[in-house]
Parts: structure tokens; C-alpha cells; sequence
């Protein structure tokens, strides 16, 4: 029983985690139509900064700016390199291809800087942990719980609420129509990318606070379960992507912590676990859980 | 009278417009047209012959199809509408609801409407209210569905919407593309009583159309595009009577081929 809550307690922490990465992801999709596969490096950036700052700012000011920088580098990266493309489905497939490029040249530089250490982000959490009845959290995984939580309803408030949201769901049903309301196109993409800079910044610190030993170069990687999570949601829909990380974060939880009744699968399927999720999905529902037909900007 | 600026109130002059497609398909040729302040002003002309391009080079769409405006003049009164984004073309009074309806399908009819204001930015949604009322008063059958999705409208609906919408930025100048397409015949008949409102509350209308007969009756003025250049043009009472425009047009035998 203690097992189990614990396991459920875990899963619903790194899910809210992989649903700060996955939002951001389908978000950068809904907007441009590019698959940012430069998620995962934003995010080590976002980290990294908070890691070298909180020195001198202390972790909340850390944060604050790395989140600031993260969300400004995504949303110039956008504006000056990838939207020079244009904005037709053809373009976006050649600028889908740029973001490897722009991966390649953040991972390698923030790789060389990290090298092989394990820094710590200086959050306020520790390796404290609060008793809930039978079972014991970690206080960084609570946090990580409450925190994505308040953060996923802010930025859904944003899009059903604001003129940006509005714009940006607009301009992803019909491009040109939404032009034609004199929507500014080039805006609302590099707010989009600004917003998932912003997120992933802030994923990094949880995805680098304890139980993990801290943040290393591969954090990014880690980030990259939260891919399988946006595809199995549904890509370009913001509600599959939370219902798609928690569903991969759980799964990723019972996968590790049943792993001795699971030694046939071999050691380690909690890595694959996610990507295994997501083919069974996809088989039964080829456009994810949450994406209509048409769903996929063309 | 006060004395007013030259152009006042305004009138849309496209002058002598070539526009390009990738560099290398003409598109339109020296095309021009005016279409004064409170005027309807019908664009008649077959598949292909330009008729929408026109429209985007008002529009300022152009740039989303690959294509250019290589030489010539659009204005409204005193603002360049060539060469310029959407956004400066619905800041200037002039609004174009595209061919096909294209309402945002998931999106709710209110949402519809609402993202009609976008372009205005703060001024829009100050006027919001006003805008929104006075398109459920001309729709009511949109006011009974203000929190369904678009895409779950009927044609007809959806044709009164993508109006609706345009009108949220409170045009001066209102471009239509073909409102008539694929719509039942009595559909088409509310559709030309809803512009003859709109234009009787003061706003312009460009009408593209392949139904001849409706422009015609609803418009002053009339021009006919064949393959990018202009073929036709002139009062719309004159040009309905001018043989071509009824044999190709409005689908009537020519008169000696009906004595015939």
C-alpha cells in the first residue's frame, strides 16, 4: 500500500515535471508548426544559469533571471533565425531541421562548461521531506507538484483569456485567416517560443532537485521523456500534453518501483517505459489522445 | 461644407496593379479600380482570372502565396496599402473575409468574433461591445449560438460569421470573396439582404463573385477580369445588359443567338 501511494505520489511529481517540458513543446508546435528539438538544451540552459547565479542572486533571483534569459534566447531564435523561413508547412518542416542545429551548438557549449560535474540549483528544498500519513515525500517533489500545477493553470488562462491566446489559437486553426484579422503573425510565434523558454527553465529545476544528485549535462536528455508525452497527447493540443505527461510520468514511477516483479522486461525498462506507452497509444489512436483529425497544421 | 482633405471620406484606387507569383507567374496586369467611400463595387471574371489576387494585393495576403505586387499603387485615401502587412490594411478601415468562409472551426462563436477585433489591439477591444452587438442585431441566429464551435454551423451560418467577424474591426471597406459559394439559393438571397444592410450603415463593399446575377444587382459599379487584365468595366446596370457579360456571365443565350 505504502508502495503504491509512494509510487503515485512520484509518478504525479515527474508528470507535473514533463508537463511543464511537454507544454512548452506543443506549444512551439500549435504556434509555428516546428518540432523544437532544441527543447532539451533550452532547458539545460535554464538550469545551468540558475546553477552558476544563485551564488550571488540566491535561488529565487537565479530563477527569475534564467527563466527571463531562457525565454528571451527562445523567442529571438525564433524571430531572427527560423521565422527569416517564412511561415508555410514547408518552411516549418526546414526550420524543424535548424532547431537540431541550434541543439547541437547549446548542448556542445553547455557540455564543455558543465563537463562532468553535478551542480546544484541552490533550491530551498533540500533533501527535506514532509510525512503525509504512511507515506514520506520528498519536498521538492511537492513542490514540483504544486508549482507546475499553478504555472499549467496560468498558461491555460492565458490562452482562453488574452488576446495572444486567442491570436495564437486562432492563427493555428487558419493562418491566413488570421492575418487577415490583422493578427501579427511574427509576434504571436516568438511569444509562444518566449513561453516555452520560460517553462523549461523552470523544469530544470525540478528535474535537477533532489532525489536527483543535481543537474548534469545529460539533464536534457532526461527532459526528452516528455516528448513521447506531447505526441501521445496529441502534438498540438495543450490538454494532451498535461493528460499525456502525467500518463508517462506515472508510468515511468510503477515501471521503477515494481521493477523486481518486472525483471523480465531486464533492468532498466523504465527508460524505454515511456516510448513503449506511447506506440500502444498511437496504435489505437494514430493522432493521440487529444489530436482531432487535422489536427497536425498543414 | 467644412473644408475636408482631398480624399475625405476615403475611397480605396488601385492603380495600374501588375502582381507576380514566384517570381513568375503574372498574375494581374496593369488592373485598376476604384471603389468610393459608400460604394458597392461588383469584380466579376472566371476561375483564375485574378480576381482573389486583387483582393490580396488590397488585403496585403499577397506575401503568404509567394506572390508581389510589381508594380502599381494601392491606397486608401491617404494610406499605402502596397507592400504593407494585413495588420495596416485593417488598421486603415479595410477588412476582407476570404473565399471558403474559413471561420476558426474549433473555436466558438464568440471567440469568432472576438478575434475579429485583434488587429485594432486596445482601440478594438474598447469597442468590442458596440461591434459585437450590432453583428448579433444584422445575425441573431449567431446570438442563439454564441458558445458553440464554429465548425458545427451550417454553411449559411458559417458564411454570416466570417462576416460577422470582419465587421468586428468596424470596416470601412469591406472586401467579400465569393460569399455566395456553395451556398442554397435562399441562403444566397439572405446573404445579398445582409449586404445591402451593411452597406446601407455606410461601409463600402467590394464583391468578388461568380454569381454575376446577384453582384450585379447588388453593385454600382462593376469591373470583369479575364486572365489578369481588365476586360470590362462600368455602371453594373450598363455592363448586365452588354452581351458578353450576359452570355458568359449570367448564363443567358446572346440575343441574336436567341433569335435564332
Amino acid at each position: 500500500m505504502t508502495t503504491l501511494l509512494d509510487n503515485i505520489l512520484g509518478g504525479l511529481a515527474l508528470g507535473a515535471v514533463y508537463a511543464l517540458v511537454a507544454l512548452g513543446f506543443v506549444v512551439i508546435f500549435k504556434a509555428s508548426g516546428v518540432l523544437n528539438f532544441a527543447h532539451g538544451s533550452l532547458l539545460l540552459l535554464g538550469g545551468y544559469l540558475t546553477a552558476v547565479l544563485h551564488d550571488d542572486l540566491g535561488f529565487a533571483g537565479a530563477l527569475a533571471l534564467a527563466v527571463l534569459v531562457t525565454a528571451a534566447l527562445a523567442g529571438a531564435l525564433d524571430r531572427f533565425l527560423l521565422q527569416r523561413g517564412g511561415q508555410d508547412a514547408h518552411s516549418a518542416h526546414v526550420q524543424t531541421i535548424v532547431t537540431i542545429g541550434i541543439d547541437i551548438v547549446l548542448l556542445t557549449d553547455l557540455s564543455r562548461r558543465i563537463g562532468g560535474d553535478l551542480l546544484s540549483l541552490g533550491d530551498p528544498w533540500g533533501d527535506a521531506v514532509t510525512e503525509l500519513g504512511p507515506v514520506t515525500v520528498a519536498d521538492s517533489r511537492l513542490a514540483a507538484i504544486v508549482v507546475s500545477a499553478v504555472v499549467i493553470g496560468a498558461v491555460f488562462a492565458l490562452f482562453r483569456f488574452t488576446s495572444w491566446g486567442l491570436s495564437l489559437r486562432a492563427a493555428a486553426e487558419d493562418l491566413e485567416a488570421a492575418a487577415l484579422m490583422g493578427v501579427r503573425l511574427g509576434r504571436v510565434r516568438a511569444g509562444a517560443w518566449c513561453l516555452a523558454g520560460a517553462l523549461a527553465a523552470l523544469a530544470a529545476v525540478f528535474l535537477a532537485a533532489f532525489p536527483a544528485p543535481g543537474l548534469e549535462r545529460t539533464t536534457g536528455q532526461i527532459a526528452l521523456n516528455a516528448f513521447p508525452a506531447a505526441i501521445l497527447g496529441g502534438l498540438a493540443s495543450p490538454a494532451g500534453a498535461l493528460a499525456g505527461s502525467l500518463i508517462i510520468g506515472l508510468t515511468e514511477a510503477f515501471v521503477v518501483g515494481y521493477q523486481s516483479e518486472l525483471h523480465v522486461l531486464g533492468e532498466g525498462f523504465g527508460d524505454v517505459a515511456p516510448y513503449a506507452v506511447m506506440l500502444m497509444v498511437l496504435l489505437v489512436r494514430p493522432t493521440g489522445l487529444f489530436g482531432a483529425k487535422g489536427a497536425a497544421r498543414v | 461644407m467644412p473644408e475636408a482633405p482631398p480624399d475625405d471620406p476615403p475611397a480605396l484606387h488601385v492603380e495600374n496593379v501588375d502582381v507576380t507569383y514566384g517570381r513568375a507567374l503574372s498574375a494581374l496586369r496593369s488592373v485598376s479600380l476604384t471603389v468610393p467611400h459608400g460604394a458597392v463595387v461588383a469584380l466579376l471574371g472566371a476561375n483564375g482570372a485574378g480576381k482573389t489576387t486583387l483582393l490580396r494585393a488590397v488585403s496585403g495576403t499577397l506575401r503568404l502565396h509567394r506572390g508581389v505586387i510589381t508594380a502599381g499603387r494601392v491606397r486608401y485615401g491617404e494610406t499605402v496599402l502596397d507592400g504593407r502587412d494585413p495588420v495596416a490594411a485593417v488598421r486603415a478601415g479595410v477588412v476582407q473575409v476570404p473565399e471558403g468562409r474559413r471561420v476558426f472551426a474549433g473555436l466558438s462563436v464568440d471567440e469568432n468574433l472576438r478575434s475579429g477585433g485583434l488587429g485594432l489591439g486596445r482601440r478594438g477591444r474598447a469597442q468590442a461591445r458596440e461591434a459585437r452587438d450590432r453583428v448579433l442585431t444584422l445575425f441573431p441566429r449567431l446570438a442563439e449560438r454564441t458558445h458553440q464551435a464554429a465548425g458545427l454551423l451550417s454553411g449559411g451560418e458559417q458564411q454570416m460569421l466570417a462576416i460577422g467577424r470582419a465587421l468586428m474591426a468596424a470596416p470601412r471597406l469591406l472586401l467579400l470573396d465569393e460569399p455566395s459559394l456553395g451556398l442554397a439559393p435562399r441562403m444566397v438571397y439572405r446573404i445579398a439582404e445582409v449586404i445591402r444592410e451593411i452597406n446601407a450603415q455606410g461601409t463600402a463593399v467590394l464583391l468578388v463573385e461568380q454569381n454575376a446575377g446577384m453582384a450585379l444587382s447588388l453593385a454600382g459599379h462593376a469591373h470583369v477580369l479575364e486572365v489578369g487584365e481588365t476586360r470590362l468595366s462600368g455602371p453594373a446596370d450598363e455592363l448586365a445588359r452588354t452581351d458578353a457579360v450576359r452570355r458568359l456571365y449570367l448564363g443567358e443565350p446572346a440575343e441574336d443567338q436567341g433569335a435564332a
